[in-house]
Order: C-alpha cells, then sequence, then structure tokens
C-alpha cells in the first residue's frame, strides 16, 4: 500500500513541477488531491485496512498529501508570479503618449496676478485695500486734488467727460476717472487717521500707443497718520521694490512737481537687467536704456491743500501727516515680464494668457 | 523745453560735462528727457577756407569749380553750387569725414565728372540758420585758412531737452534754468541780461494806452523803436534760436523769440505806423464781437475774453495771437514793443474756447509774474538798439507795475525735520535758499524765508520751503525708514476675498480671465438684439471719446466677452473658456453718478471638455456645461442659489434662466442666442452667464457639523414623472418626503421612451443617501422613507417609482 501511495506522490511531484501554469496546475491539483483522486480515497479507506496496516498507511499518505499540498502551493505561488510579470509586461504603455487632461486650469490676467501681488506687498506692510467709483466728478478727480484750474489734465485732450456735455470746470461735471487718486479724498472723508491703503483700479485717459491705452490700471497709496515722513516714503517703497523686483534693488527720488503732493517726486528702481546700464557684453542696457535707474511711479507727501478739503473728518494738516504714491499696474508686469506693447493686456490672446502663471 | 548748452554757460557754467550738468538737474527736480547734439559734429573736419579761384564747371551751369585754401599744405578742389561764391571770399568749409546735422557723412564725389573734395556751406548746412541760396561768407577778420570753424561759428552745442513742470512758469526761459543750475552745482550765476536798462521810465510821447481791466491784464509794458532796420538777424542769434527749436526770420521777429526763450516772457512787435490812432486799448470783448486772427481765421469772441484794439478795432487776442494788420513787414521803421502779463488761467478759457493755442498762450496760462515783463521788455530794448539801429523813444509805458510784494514765510526747523525724516541743519537750508534767490532772516524756531517775484506762484507755504531746501540738499540723504504704523493692520474686506475667490474658482475650473474694455459701442445693443425698452440700453456715454465704438459705457460684460471669443476663434482657437471680472457703469435715476456694480461673467464655446487621445470626440458646451461651472462658483462659495425660469433677447429662449443668490436676482445664466452668435461671427453653441457679485452675501464663517460614523445606505431609485415636472421639483418631494433620514439626492440619468414610460413622462434616476449620526439604519427604517417618497411622488407630481 504504502508503495502505491510513493508512486501516487512520485507521480503527483512530477506533474507538479511539469505544469506550466496555474490552470494546469489546478487540474493537477484536481487529479490528485480532489474529491475523486486516489490518495485521498484512499485516505478515507484507511479505517478498513488491517489494524497492523492502518498506522503505517494512514501516515505515509497524510505525509504524501502534505507534500503534493505544499508542492502545490509553492509552485502556485512561482507560476503566479510569472503569470503576473508576464501580465504586466502585456501592459507595457508608451509613456510618451498624453496624460488624460485633467480639470482644464485657466489663468488669472496679468493684470490681476500683478495687482494681487502689489496688494499683498502692501496688506504686510499694513495697509488695506480701498475702491472707488470709475465714474467720478471733478471734484474728486482734480479740485479736491488741488489741480489749478489750468492744469492740462482737466483738458479734454486728456480727460473723458461723461455726458451730458460738461463745463469742465463745473466740480460736479461728470468724468472717468484718470487716476486712482480720487479714492484718497473719497477715503479721507470715510475714515479719521490714521489710515494706511492702496487703492487698486481701472483709469482712463484719452491715449493709444504702444505704451499709453485709453484704459489701464493704477495702483495707488496713502498712509496718514501724526508722524509720516518722506523717508517712510523712501522705505516703503523701497520693500515694494524688493519684493517686486527682487532683494537687490535700492530706490532713488527725485524731486518732481505733482499739484497734490508737496514736497512730490517721481521714484526710481535700479535696474534689473542689468549693472548700472550695462550689459555684461558691454552693451547699454534695453530696459533702462543704460541709466541703471527705471523710473516706476510718482509720490509724495499729502498736499496740505488736500487735507484742507478734509479737514473736518480729522485731517488738520498742522495735526496729521501722510505719504501717497501711484503708480501704473501694466508697466510694472511689462518691466517684470518684459512685455513690449501695453495693448496685448487688452487684446486677451489667450495664447498670451497662458503664458503667464 | 530745449535749452542749448552753449547758450546756458553764458550764465552759468559750471565745470562739468553736459550729463554731469544733466545729472544734476535731473536730481534737483529739473528732469533732462534728453541731450540732443544740434549742429554739426567730427569738428576737426570743418575749418576755415579762402577761395583762390572760382571757374566756371565745364559741364553745369550752375556750378562752379573752386579751389580753396582751407590751411592744409595743398589747396582743396570744392565744387560748389552757390550763385555766391567768388574769389576771394573767406568760407566755411566742410571737408570729407564731416557729419553734418542729419548725420550724413560726408565724403570725397564727382559731380558731373569733376572730383569734389567737400563743400563750402551755407548756413542751413549747419543748422545755423535756414538761409540756402548762398554760401555763407565770413568777414575775413585776420582769419587764417585752416582755423576750425567752432571758434567762429556756433555750429556744433549739446542741447538739454527739459521737462519743466508746470509749477515752475521761471525755468521756461534760459536764464531761470540757468539759475537752477547755479543752485544745483554751486556755479556762480552771471547777472541777469536785464541787470542794466537802456530805457528811461516816464509816459513816452506820441502813444496812447488803456488797460480796462486790470485783473485779467496785470501789467502791460511798451516801448517805442523809430528808425530800426528789417533785416536778417547776425549768426550767433540764428544759431542759438535755431538750437532752441526756433526759425530765424527777421530781426525783429527774431528779437521777441529770442527774448522769449531767454526770459521766459513772450514779447509783441507792433508796425507803429499801421496802430490805427498809435492808440492800444486792453479790454474784454463784446459778446458775440468777431476778429480775424493772424491764421486767417474770423473768430467770435465774448465777454471773458481780453482784446486789444487800437483806433480802426481789435487787432489780437491778448496773450493768445495777434492780428495782420499791425504786423511787422519788411518795410516798418516805427516798432511797438509789447511786454504784458496776463492773468494764466483766463488766457487759458480763452484758448481752449477757440480752440487757438499758440507758445504765448501756453507760457501765459501757466502764470507768468509782472516783474517778467519789464524784464523781457529791457532785453529787448538792448537787442533792439544793438541789432536794428533803431533808436529807443524816451519812455516806458507801465501799466500795473510789478507784482504784489514778497511775501514772508517761516520755515521752522522741527517741520523740516518732522516732514522728511531728517534734519537739515538751519546755514545749509540758508545756503540753498540763498542760491535760489529767497531772502532768509533768522526766526527762533527757523527761517523767515521771502520768496523772489519769480517763485511768487509757486512757493507760497511752509511745504513748499521745505521741498526747496530738501531737493537742493539731495533727496538720496534721506533715510527709508518704515512708518510706525500705529493702530494699523492690512487684510482684504470680506467681500474684497470673496471677489478673489471668485476669480480663483474660475480660473480653477478651466476659465482664463481677461480684461475687455469698459467702453463699448452703440451698435452694441442692436447687436444683442435688444429691444428699444430693454433697461440695458439706459448707459453713460462719453463727451469726447476716442472713437464711436469707444463712446459709451458698458452695461454688461458679455459684449466684450463676445469679442474676445471672437477673436480668439478667428486666431484658430476652437475652444475658448474666459471670464472676466469687473464693474458695470448702470445710470442711476436717483444718483449723480452711475452705480457700478462689480460683475463676474463667463464665456464657453468649444469643447466641454479638453480632448484626449483615449476618448472620442468631447461633447460641445451646452446649457449645462455653463451651469456647471455657476454650480462650482456658488457651492463653493456656499451661496444658496437657484435658476428660475426667464428670457433675455440675447438668449436662446428654451435654454436660458435666472440666477437668484439666496432669493435676490443676481444674473442670467443660458446659451447665446444663435442669431447673436452668429452676429459674432460663431457658429456651435456659445454659453455664457453674468453674475451680481455685489448681490452674492459673503460667506459666513462655516461651523463643524458631525460626520456620521455609521455607515449611509445608498440606492438608486428611477422616477417616472410628467415631462413638465422639473428636476428641482422632483428633488423638492423626494427630499421633503424623505425626511429625516434622507441625506442626499442626484440625478444621474434621465431618460425617454414612450413605449415602456407612456406618451409624455420621462424617467429620472436617482442616487439617494440615507444616513443617521447615531445609528446603523435598519432595512425597515430606509423602505418607510422610500415608501413615503413613492407616496410624495405619486400625490405631489403625478409620477411614480419604475424600480429600484
Amino acid at each position: 500500500m504504502t508503495d502505491r501511495i510513493d508512486q501516487i506522490r512520485a507521480e503527483a511531484e512530477h506533474a507538479i513541477a511539469a505544469a506550466s501554469d496555474t490552470q494546469t496546475l489546478e487540474d493537477v491539483r484536481i487529479r490528485y488531491l480532489g474529491r475523486k483522486a486516489e490518495l485521498p480515497n484512499l485516505l478515507r479507506t484507511v479505517a478498513e485496512l488491517p489494524p497492523d496496516e492502518r498506522a503505517a498507511t494512514g501516515k505515509a499518505a497524510n505525509q504524501a498529501r502534505k507534500a503534493l499540498e505544499q508542492a502545490i502551493e509553492a509552485r502556485t505561488e512561482q507560476l503566479a508570479a510569472h503569470e503576473l510579470d508576464a501580465r504586466l509586461e502585456r501592459d507595457r504603455v508608451d509613456i510618451t503618449l498624453p496624460g488624460d487632461p485633467s480639470a482644464q486650469l485657466g489663468r488669472l490676467h496679468l493684470i490681476t496676478q500683478t495687482q494681487r501681488e502689489i496688494e499683498d506687498v502692501f496688506i504686510g506692510m499694513g495697509f488695506d485695500v480701498a475702491e472707488g467709483p470709475e465714474v467720478e466728478t471733478v471734484y474728486y478727480n482734480f479740485e479736491s486734488l488741488n489741480f489749478d484750474e489750468t492744469h492740462p489734465s482737466r483738458l479734454m485732450t486728456d480727460t473723458f467727460y461723461v455726458q451730458p456735455t460738461p463745463d469742465i470746470f463745473d466740480w460736479q461735471a461728470r468724468l472717468l476717472r484718470v487716476h486712482t487718486s480720487p479714492v484718497q479724498v473719497r477715503a479721507m472723508e470715510q475714515h479719521p487717521p490714521p489710515l494706511y491703503i492702496v487703492i487698486p483700479g481701472r483709469v482712463y485717459r484719452p491715449d493709444n500707443d504702444a505704451t499709453h491705452s485709453p484704459q489701464f490700471s493704477q495702483m495707488e497709496g496713502l498712509a496718514v497718520d501724526t508722524d509720516i515722513t518722506l523717508g517712510d516714503l523712501q522705505g516703503t517703497l523701497l520693500t515694494f521694490a524688493r519684493a517686486i523686483f527682487g532683494g537687490e534693488r535700492e530706490v532713488r527720488m527725485r524731486p518732481h512737481f505733482f499739484p497734490f503732493t508737496e514736497p512730490s517726486v517721481e521714484v526710481d528702481v535700479s535696474c534689473f537687467n542689468c549693472k548700472q546700464g550695462f550689459m555684461p557684453d558691454g552693451s547699454r542696457c534695453p530696459v533702462c536704456k543704460g541709466e541703471g535707474w527705471i523710473e516706476i511711479l510718482g509720490a509724495g507727501m499729502v498736499d496740505p491743500n488736500v487735507f484742507e478739503y478734509v479737514r473736518e473728518h480729522g485731517y488738520d494738516p498742522e495735526e496729521i501727516q501722510g505719504f501717497a504714491f501711484g503708480m501704473g499696474i501694466e508697466r510694472i508686469a511689462m518691466l517684470r515680464h518684459d512685455v513690449p506693447d501695453l495693448r496685448m493686456f487688452y487684446d486677451n490672446d489667450v495664447r498670451l494668457l497662458e503664458q503667464f502663471n | 523745453m530745449r535749452v542749448p548748452l552753449q547758450w546756458l554757460r553764458e550764465y552759468v557754467d559750471p565745470a562739468l560735462d553736459t550729463p554731469a550738468i544733466a545729472d544734476r538737474l535731473t536730481m534737483t527736480g529739473t528732469k533732462v528727457e534728453a541731450i540732443h547734439q544740434h549742429g554739426v559734429s567730427a569738428l576737426e573736419n570743418f575749418v576755415v577756407g579762402r577761395v583762390l579761384e572760382a571757374e566756371q564747371h565745364p559741364n553745369a551751369d550752375r556750378l562752379s569749380v573752386c579751389i580753396v585754401d582751407i590751411g592744409d599744405h595743398d589747396p582743396s578742389q570744392i565744387v560748389c553750387g552757390a550763385p555766391n561764391v567768388a574769389a576771394g571770399q573767406t568760407v566755411a568749409v566742410a571737408k570729407p569725414g564731416a557729419v553734418m546735422p542729419d548725420g550724413t557723412k560726408l565724403g570725397k564725389a564727382k559731380l558731373r565728372g569733376i572730383e569734389s573734395n567737400g563743400m563750402i556751406l551755407a548756413e542751413d548746412e549747419v543748422a545755423i540758420g535756414t538761409e540756402h541760396a548762398g554760401i555763407m561768407v565770413l568777414e575775413p577778420d585776420g582769419l587764417v585758412p585752416g582755423t576750425p570753424l567752432e571758434t567762429v561759428l556756433p555750429i556744433a552745442t549739446d542741447v538739454l531737452e527739459l521737462e519743466i513742470t508746470s509749477n515752475r512758469p521761471d525755468c521756461l526761459g534760459v536764464y531761470g534754468v540757468a539759475r537752477e543750475t547755479h543752485a544745483a552745482t554751486g556755479a556762480p550765476l552771471k547777472p541777469p541780461p536785464w541787470s542794466e536798462d537802456p530805457g528811461s521810465s516816464g509816459d513816452p510821447a506820441g502813444i496812447t494806452i488803456t488797460v480796462e481791466d486790470s485783473e485779467l491784464c496785470p501789467r502791460f509794458t511798451a516801448r517805442v523803436f523809430e528808425d530800426a532796420k528789417i533785416g536778417p538777424s547776425p549768426p550767433w542769434l540764428k544759431a542759438r534760436l535755431m538750437a532752441a527749436g526756433q526759425r530765424p526770420i527777421s530781426n525783429v521777429v527774431d528779437i521777441t523769440n529770442y527774448v522769449m526763450l531767454l526770459t521766459g516772457q513772450p514779447m509783441h512787435a507792433f508796425d507803429l505806423d499801421r496802430v490805427a490812432g498809435a492808440q492800444l486799448t486792453v479790454r474784454r470783448a463784446r459778446d458775440g464781437e468777431q476778429i480775424e486772427t493772424l491764421d486767417g481765421q474770423r473768430r467770435t469772441l465774448d465777454h471773458d475774453i481780453v482784446l486789444i484794439e487800437d483806433g480802426d478795432g481789435p487787432t489780437s487776442i491778448a496773450g493768445v495771437m495777434g492780428g495782420a494788420r499791425s504786423e511787422v513787414g519788411g518795410d516798418t521803421t516805427r516798432v511797438l514793443m509789447e511786454a504784458a502779463n496776463w492773468n494764466g488761467a483766463n488766457i487759458h478759457r480763452t484758448s481752449l474756447k477757440l480752440g487757438l493755442r499758440s507758445e504765448a498762450s501756453g507760457r501765459f496760462e501757466k502764470q507768468l509774474q509782472p516783474e517778467q515783463a519789464m524784464e523781457g521788455q529791457i532785453v529787448a530794448t538792448r537787442l533792439m538798439l544793438e541789432l536794428t539801429g533803431a533808436r529807443l523813444a524816451p519812455g516806458t509805458v507801465d501799466v500795473g507795475g510789478e507784482g504784489p510784494p514778497a511775501k514772508t514765510i517761516r520755515l521752522r526747523d522741527a517741520r523740516i525735520e518732522s516732514l522728511l525724516g531728517a534734519a537739515i541743519a538751519r546755514p545749509r537750508c540758508v545756503e540753498i535758499l540763498t542760491a535760489l534767490e529767497f531772502d532768509t532772516a533768522d526766526a527762533p524756531d527757523g527761517l523767515d524765508v521771502t520768496v523772489p517775484p519769480f517763485r511768487r506762484g509757486d512757493v507760497t507755504r511752509e511745504a513748499d520751503l521745505v521741498e526747496e531746501v530738501a531737493r537742493m540738499d539731495g533727496l538720496e540723504k534721506l533715510p527709508a525708514t518704515l512708518p510706525s504704523r500705529h493702530g494699523a493692520h492690512g487684510q482684504l474686506t470680506p467681500r474684497q476675498k470673496l471677489r478673489r475667490r471668485a476669480a480663483d474658482l474660475l480660473a480653477a475650473q478651466g476659465l482664463h480671465e481677461v480684461v475687455g474694455w469698459s467702453f463699448t459701442s452703440p451698435d452694441l445693443n442692436d447687436r444683442l438684439r435688444l429691444g428699444p425698452e430693454h433697461p440695458l440700453r439706459q448707459t453713460e456715454t462719453l463727451t469726447n471719446p476716442l472713437s464711436t465704438e469707444q463712446s459709451l459705457l458698458r452695461t454688461t460684460l458679455l459684449g466684450s466677452l463676445l469679442d474676445i471669443a471672437q477673436r480668439n476663434r478667428s486666431r484658430g482657437l476652437a475652444t475658448v473658456r474666459c471670464f472676466e471680472a469687473g464693474a458695470v457703469y448702470l445710470p442711476d435715476p436717483a444718483a449723480h453718478l452711475p452705480r457700478e456694480p462689480h460683475y463676474v461673467g463667463a464665456i464657453l464655446t468649444g469643447a466641454a471638455r479638453p480632448p484626449s487621445w483615449r476618448d472620442g470626440a468631447a461633447r460641445p458646451v451646452d446649457f449645462f456645461a455653463i451651469k456647471g461651472v455657476l454650480a462650482g462658483l456658488l457651492d463653493t462659495l456656499r451661496v444658496p442659489w437657484t435658476l428660475v425660469h426667464a428670457s433675455e433677447p440675447f438668449l436662446h429662449p428654451g435654454r436660458c434662466a435666472r440666477i437668484l443668490a439666496d432669493g435676490e436676482p443676481a444674473g442670467w445664466v443660458g446659451e447665446i442666442h444663435p442669431l447673436v452668435a452668429a452676429n459674432w461671427d460663431m457658429d456651435g453653441a456659445v454659453a455664457a452667464f453674468e453674475l451680481d457679485l455685489d448681490v452674492v452675501p459673503v460667506p459666513t464663517t462655516p461651523l463643524y457639523r458631525e460626520v456620521s460614523s455609521f455607515p449611509d445606505v445608498r440606492e438608486d431609485l428611477a422616477v417616472v414623472v410628467p415631462e413638465h415636472v422639473s428636476a428641482d421639483e422632483l428633488i423638492d418631494a423626494v427630499q421633503g418626503a424623505g425626511r429625516p433620514l434622507l441625506a442626499g439626492v442626484e440625478v444621474f440619468d434621465v431618460y425617454r421612451d414612450p413605449e415602456k414610460l407612456g406618451e409624455g413622462n420621462k424617467s429620472l434616476a436617482l442616487r439617494l443617501t440615507y444616513c443617521a449620526t447615531d445609528r446603523t439604519l435598519t432595512d425597515e427604517e430606509v423602505a418607510q422613507r422610500r415608501e413615503a417618497i413613492a407616496a410624495a411622488l405619486q400625490n405631489v407630481l403625478g409620477g411614480r417609482i419604475r424600480a429600484s
């Protein structure tokens, strides 16, 4: 009997080793260990054997079954691993084909990106963001900002007026604001000092060429407190310039004239494209035209005459003082991103919009 | 303004080169916008020559072949086209290599077969005059051939192009710039050219001047010159005018221009013999009065315009333009030289009203000071005597006299420091202010500063003086500090955050932000098919638009979105997904200014999804594509919102809706009407929405809501309802009946089949989620809710459950 068991075991072990896939192996298992197979049946009939054979036969059959089970298990694992490898190999893809498009991604317009970035710099310095109307009155756009009646900006050649056809010297005449500065006065009417605000927004002037658009965006700044100085203006703008144009930048103030600031300055930032106006090859820097400095904004100490317009709101020019500045957002973006033509911002060519991410 | 350096250096001559002077001026407030080289360059090639021979050119009637001694070993042969060239003349010669004012470089040439080694020069060729008919014949005066020409004629100078800010009309003259240069560099300043007056006071005989309105004409001065000889100006004067950008005409006219460029004061020369009655009256015009100006135009005046008239009537519009009648001409011998001061604001308005600007009006409107009139008069007198051979008749008309007395302003040491953030020592202030011709006197807390007449209009307050000392001391010396920020904090308001979030959400859904024009075209309303009474037709209109296409202010973002979509499509983009956020301008009958709500608008056209090589063609956009974008926006902003039926003439009548945000009308969403899309050359569906973001409530702070730790029960339900039942109605009914265990209902399929469902019915497949936070739901509980839902469908909507 044990001979037969050995024989079955040997046959089965051979078949297991010969099985080349898991299906064949399963057939082998059924053939040798299935319900109808000889070995399990033999085990079931051990009780019918003579008592002296029972122990030896039972033991041998059991050992044979366990050995076969282990062999099948081991072989299964082996074959399964091979089969997985083979299947994975068949699944190989051309990894250079495009990936599934995820949800499409849009971008904020470069003006918005730049505006937010500037806002965030000033928010970090303790400024709030204020807004005001784009259709304004002569009072807020010129008069309360100390613009002389003869100031050329008031002319129809420099300002869009809104119908009915206005007398442009009438304080109530309506116009499209030419700068964000009217919001200075509006904000001071609303809030007593101290006041720290930046004012982004659309402004309008009747110009149209590579560096002028009839519609563009400005960022105004206003800080009013008991002790604001021109040095504070310089430090604030230095912080701004370094945040936007790089940590190595310097700023310089040049005296200038604006009706609503005194003293007034124009502010230059040191060129980020060159060293003192010259490129490494010795040619003149195309960004700053060899100057080493780039004009970025106008600024100054708030003119006492402007405070006179809001004195009753807590702005006595002997008690408080402040600085103001104004810059073109597109100009900042053009400088940073090397955009050659302001009109590109209003063309909205998606191929260009996609570049600024 | 153009200031020739060679002219400036006559009054102040710092030991600095042109760029260094330009830098000092720029850094003290007189911005140099450009440095031009006026005249010729390669100066070594310009020399004095002597014509030794001048023969007729064998092949050309009008040319002469000249042999010219130019100081070299051998004389040069030069072909000359001037009729006045002759042997023995001392002339100006440009040798080969010379660079002419227009930048061309002179070479050797052959003219009609004869070699020419250079050029004998006419004055226009070196930009020191306009004469071209003949060559310049120089006074021999012992001039040796070969003498560098620049030592004889002003053939080259740097010219500063200055930006003179509107507060500094005193710098609209060379001497004014010289004063600034003196203060900025410390180089000594020569006395002004009007420091010695050859004239006398008292009324001159033979003329009568009346000024009726001294407010509009604060000063009127005049002098009479007899026996003037009209002719060309001398080379030095012509050269200065040319370098400053002014064409020489004749000596008297050139003198008026020269004086203006030097002193800032516009002058006017009358031919006194043509001044009827030898009398001039300055008066306001009568309403409707007419005058013919120098440019030949008849102009109608009014009471606010000042004119000058003689015995025969008006001759000129004061401060703006003279008349032809009394103009100086070639036969003039008696000259009345006028230098007046006018009210700047009035000149400005006059020039605006008449649409007439002149060099004089442009200066007067910046408000010159009365003292300048006499300064100009004095310089003109000296030149008239020197250059025209005229005699000055005794006396000077001077109506109005000098301006108001000088003002003295206290400049406190403490104020300087508090405004600038750094102190400037008092002696330094004195030094600066003195250089700028202010008088100073010590005061207990600073200086008492007296303003010179030429700064009267600009410096009126302490802050103005602070600027003066700061700009000259050097702004670069100021510290870079930060405000101490008492109580200041920086943050966006909740609404500003909402606006940022809205833009971010649309970009996150694959839409590119665009920035359209606030302007729009009158034909937009028709292109959008708006009826005559449509509220969007109520627009604000510009008085002076750049073009009709930009003459209105937009009342909707849709126009610019369609424009931008069309433009991108025409550039080959099949799919365009864009949004814009910004103001629209809605006239408000109750207010002076329009309302400017902050809108956000989006437009989709082309494929609803990005294409992939693994799928077929993507579905084109439609109502649900744009609704999905809107939902992504509003759901994330946590706004309760719904759509209700509505119609707009520019939208597909069956695929449009009004947006209600928190119950308030907040805009529209839909497919663009095909006829409207066609107006923008777009076929295929175009879908869009416009949302008034100001109506959308600011999201409140989200509060914690418990998440159940027990499993949800999900089941799908196919519901048959009549066609007219909307998905919203169905969901409302299901939600109502499913409470409190039903946590979510989603439509995941819509199915129509008249045979199986019956005519006029549709089947919506719903996915239901039940849950409780405190227990695992039993089948019985769910079954109860399902029955309640079935009952509600039956009773409320006339529907039924098809399968589960």
